[in-house]
């Protein structure tokens, strides 16, 4: 039954996303694709929304998914399962918070899954340039307008930072993106 | 404030979060930071700054950690519900309108086009998040080694099309950290 799948993949996608937003990207573009919920492409598209429309990207991902699959009861069954494990474990640490810092082997546990997020998310960004700018894995015909574009955009982020001191905020990208891409294609 | 007001208040107050809160978890804490540390002082810094830990250590988006946390604090279960219920249901409704039409949407050439510019710019905004939280993190033998295989691990998995999950990544090097503290706490323990 697609509802109990929806749950089920979005509670599991809830349940072990450490590290927020970017690193749970791999872990919902995993899921959905194999389950032939989203295409490739898709999933970056529904990143880009999700930017740009107030939300955390997992409950936009979860709602969009569910809504293209099932309707508003998938919409509401998908976003309910990505937010009820973290609800749920909030909870019970809030209720017990000073108790759980005093176990050491908690607080190791989660030095130890830092490293391997950052590494989750460069590694989403690299097979992400590798499928869709270098084309790897349909025949590595790289996409010469995606790969300039990507190259302006570097310029330009790295020019930002430099002129105004902050990094661009990513609605400002998204937008400016949107726009080149007018012009490019 | 009756029980009841309180929960109230704090379902639209997040619910006013929840609607400007663009470009990810940490926009909404600076959000949070104004609202219920600056304006009502529900909550002092210091406790605000434990609530930001946990929400970057547990599970899920950073944005709904702190909108239970916040609103058990204030008001029990009732209030964690309504905290979180608040903060989520802008998104879900402008998300799911907008998937609505989605398909519609991209059919107009220019706006086709647009994302095409978009989804590269995505690309680097991960590549950039990325490699500023590989900047903070402490370059330890661990984690070094840590971020090395599993990189490795996932791009040799993408050469050769295998599936190995990321929850096994999580898993494992969450252990790997357990088993490093016992290491060293048996080793201090002989110094």
């Amino acid at each position: 039954m697609i509802y109990l799948k929806l749950f089920l993949t979005f509670f599991e996608i809830g349940a072990v996303s450490f590290g927020g937003g970017y690193a749970m990207i791999s872990l919902i573009g995993e899921k959905c694709i194999s389950n032939g919920w989203l295409t490739e492409e898709e999933l970056l598209n529904i990143i880009a929304v999700s930017e740009s429309t107030p939300g955390p990207i997992a409950v936009n991902a979860a709602t969009f998914v569910g809504a293209t699959q099932a309707n508003v009861a998938g919409s509401l069954v998908a976003t309910v399962g990505v937010v009820l494990p973290s609800f749920i474990i909030i909870l019970l640490i809030s209720a017990l918070f000073r108790k759980l810092l005093k176990y050491n082997v908690v607080s190791a546990f989660l030095k130890g899954v830092r490293p391997s997020v950052v590494a989750l998310i460069i590694s989403t960004a690299a097979t992400m340039f590798l499928s869709q700018v270098l084309n790897v894995n349909s025949g590595f015909v790289t996409d010469v307008r995606s790969a300039i574009l990507l190259t302006l955009i570097i310029i330009i982020g790295l020019l930002y930072k430099r002129i105004f001191k902050t990094s661009a905020s990513p609605i400002t990208m998204i937008i400016l993106s949107g726009i080149l891409g007018v012009v490019f294609w | 404030m009756s029980k009841i007001k309180t929960v109230a208040n704090l379902f639209f107050t997040m619910m006013k979060i929840g609607l400007f809160t663009f470009g990810g978890g940490y926009a909404m804490i600076a959000l949070l930071e104004s609202e219920f540390v600056a304006n009502k002082k529900w909550i002092n810094k210091d406790e605000f700054l434990d609530m930001t830990a946990i929400s970057e250590s547990t599970p899920g988006p950073i944005a709904i950690n702190c909108a239970t946390y916040l609103g058990y604090k204030k008001a029990g279960f009732l209030g964690a519900l309504s905290a979180t219920v608040g903060v989520c249901i802008p998104s879900f409704i402008i998300i799911y309108i907008i998937s609505l039409f989605f398909e519609t949407f991209l059919k107009v050439e220019l706006i086709s086009n647009a994302f095409k510019g978009i989804q590269v710019c995505v690309i680097y905004l991960i590549a950039r998040a990325g490699l500023k939280m590989f900047k903070s993190i402490s370059k330890t033998p661990f984690n070094i080694i840590a971020f090395s295989a599993v990189t490795l691990s996932i791009l040799i998995c993408f050469f050769l099309s295998i599936n190995f999950s990321t929850v096994f990544y999580i898993i494992i090097s969450g252990l790997s950290g357990v088993v490093v503290y016992f290491v060293e706490s048996i080793r201090g323990i002989n110094k």
